[in-house]
């Protein structure tokens, strides 16, 4: 509508930075997203994800490159920025003695949309985050699934065309996690864009269109959860033999295989075709040079041996990046 | 999707009521607080009334007694210590609201509502503007209820006014009330945006109350002060206030504690002035925080 792009995008994102003091904690990202996908970025804590976020929803000013969304300038136009998003902030962001319909209706009021307008929304949205029976419950009697639902309903009071959700299922149980996916996803289809951090791996891979994987300020890689997978080839081999060195460089210039990747006791093929298929042969391969082999595991790529691939480790906590080989994980789960 | 235009257009046309109004949505939230916390609600209310009770009862019956035998001048009208007092009692209390009525931001920065409300489209002046409505809300409850209780116990105010000067003598002190409450408000409002903890924000105001307090003329005249307290007193914005509570609840002229009291409006004029400027001074304080403020 109002680009005239085939593919318009709703966020663009151009070199953008951000430090703090000397850290830099985004440094020269560039990305867009497309309007109505589900945008992930993907990254440890503390790899700059709610830096950027927060740059997009105008709480942080922008320090270099530049950024629109919804056709609009986060530094020129803040104003219509803010009034065409929702957002869902890392934390809670509630005040838990007042009410469910307090909560929206503050929002609503907030946002000066009119009485009519405000009160058939809140009806809408109390219906589709099945919170209709906790109209009149204060915060502090909530569970944090339900919290986390109204959060959602409140991101979507203004009908935003874009909603932001920092990291929306942290610290819930697997299956509320579950159910908020849901949520999620309807709202997507219902046309809203939705952009969001998350450093769970199952979660990237199950809602998005697209993920950015980012890690120390920077995007690694981008592409959809399939195209990263098969950047890591169509299977994944595990291989553990009694002489290792040796089995490598009699594997490595095999047509089939990708890339290899030494681990602690054993080695990881990242195979190009069925790996059912392969492994008869690469077994007679090593059997022929009098190999011995010990353990065998075959996989599909996960999101997980994506992410250890591309930053080099294994999700950390806080910043705090422990010297680990770049290898990827075992593959026996 | 295409009927979200108009509705766009619209939006656009609504901002200058959201300039207008943006505060109004800040108060109501405030006051659903106020009203909600009934322990808080019932002992707001009943501690100014306590501290006459017992302070001013107190205190009054001991005063009254050793200024008995000062010569009042002919002519002046001579008051009691607990009418003398209970214009500083309503002072005081309107500053302690004050003070802690920003309070609310520092809740919601760190556990609230504030990234919600930074976020939105509403300008941020209205945060400030929000809780200066409700602190000022407040206080007029409880000053009228100072008042009220104060002539059930025995303090003279308004003593031989016609309904109508009564009226103008209420309307009078509520004006000076709001005018004080406003600037404490700001400068609350103020520091609890800067701050990160409750405590810090807790030391900060009790560090500010006690010298306001008893550098000002709500407990005794301030003339016998040494010379530099002097000056503090006389543009504390604490004695502007109870200046203006005096004037308009006992009258421009009276005697009290042995002192003689006597203001032309023109006094009251420059008092209420005063606290009109110390009132911008901390808007302008509270806009340059509010400005700066990062909450993410």
């Amino acid at each position: 509508m109002e680009h005239a792009d085939p593919e318009p995008a709703i966020i663009r994102v151009e070199n953008l930075e951000h430090a703090y003091g000397d850290f830099k904690a985004v440094d020269n990202i560039s990305f867009s997203v497309k309007k109505g996908e589900i945008f992930s970025f993907l990254g440890p804590n503390g790899a700059g994800k709610s830096t950027a976020i927060n740059v997009l929803i105008t709480l942080l000013s922008l320090q270099k490159g530049t950024a629109t969304v919804a056709g609009y300038d986060v530094t020129k136009d803040p104003q219509r920025v803010r009034e065409s998003i929702g957002i869902v902030f890392q934390d809670i962001t509630l005040d838990r003695d007042m009410t469910v319909w307090e909560i929206l209706e503050f929002h609503g009021r907030l946002y000066n949309m009119p009485d009519d307008e405000r009160r058939r929304r809140i009806d809408e949205l109390l219906q589709l985050v099945q919170l209709g029976g906790k109209r009149n419950e204060r915060i502090k009697n909530l569970s944090g699934g339900m919290k986390r639902r109204l959060e959602i309903a409140r991101g979507l009071m203004t009908r935003p065309k874009v909603l932001f959700l920092d990291e929306p299922t942290i610290g819930l149980d697997p299956q509320t996690r579950m159910r908020m996916w849901d949520y999620i996803q309807g709202v997507n289809n219902e046309g809203t864009t939705i952009f969001l951090t998350t450093h769970y791996m199952d979660e990237a891979d199950h809602l998005s269109d697209r993920i950015s994987i980012i890690d120390h300020g920077k995007i690694v890689i981008s592409g959809t959860s399939w195209e990263l997978k098969n950047t890591l080839g169509r299977d994944i081999i595990y291989l553990e033999t009694n002489d290792n060195e040796a089995a490598v460089s009699l594997l490595k210039d095999l047509p089939s295989i990708r890339d290899i990747k030494i681990k602690t006791k054993g080695f990881l093929l990242m195979v190009n075709e069925d790996g059912t298929k392969v492994l008869p042969g690469i077994i007679d391969t090593l059997r022929n040079s009098a190999i011995e082999i010990t353990t065998i595991n075959l996989k599909k790529p996960s999101m997980d041996d994506v992410f250890v691939f591309y930053t080099g480790r294994e999700i950390r906590d806080e910043g705090a990046a422990p010297a680990k080989p770049a290898f990827l994980r075992a593959g026996g789960r | 999707m295409k009927a979200r235009r108009p509705q766009n257009r619209r939006s656009c046309g609504r901002e200058g009521v959201s300039m207008a109004y943006g505060f109004m949505t800040i108060y109501w939230r405030d006051m659903i607080r106020f009203v909600r916390f009934k322990t808080l609600l019932v002992s707001s209310l009943l501690q100014p009334a306590l501290w006459l009770a017992f302070f001013g009862i107190a205190m009054s019956s001991n005063f009254d007694k050793l200024t008995a035998g000062i010569p009042v001048p002919a002519g002046a009208h001579p008051v009691g210590y607990l009418t003398f007092m209970g214009a500083g009692i309503i002072a005081m209390t309107t500053l302690f609201t004050s003070l802690f009525g920003g309070i609310v931001i520092l809740f919601d920065k760190n556990w609230g509502l504030m990234r919600e409300i930074l976020a939105s489209p509403m300008n941020r002046n209205h945060i400030i503007f929000g809780i200066g409505l409700s602190g000022v809300t407040k206080s007029f409850i409880q000053a009228i209820i100072i008042m009220g209780f104060g002539i059930l116990i025995g303090t003279a105010f308004f003593a031989g006014y016609t309904p109508l000067q009564t009226v103008i003598g209420v309307a009078g002190i509520l004006a000076f009330v709001a005018m004080f409450a406003l600037g404490f408000l700001f400068l609350s409002a103020a520091i609890a945006i800067s701050m990160e903890s409750p405590e810090g924000l807790q030391g900060v105001i009790t560090l500010l109350t006690m010298p306001i307090f008893f550098a000002s003329n709500a407990l005794y005249p301030i003339d016998t002060f040494p010379e530099i307290l002097k000056v503090l007193s006389i543009y504390n914005p604490m004695t502007l206030l109870i200046t203006g509570i005096r004037y308009f609840a006992i009258g421009p002229d009276f005697v009290s504690l042995g002192k003689h009291y006597a203001y032309t409006p023109m006094d009251i004029g420059w008092a209420f002035g005063g606290l009109v400027i110390f009132t911008l001074i901390m808007f302008t304080f509270a806009w340059w925080r509010f400005q700066k403020a990062v909450v993410t």
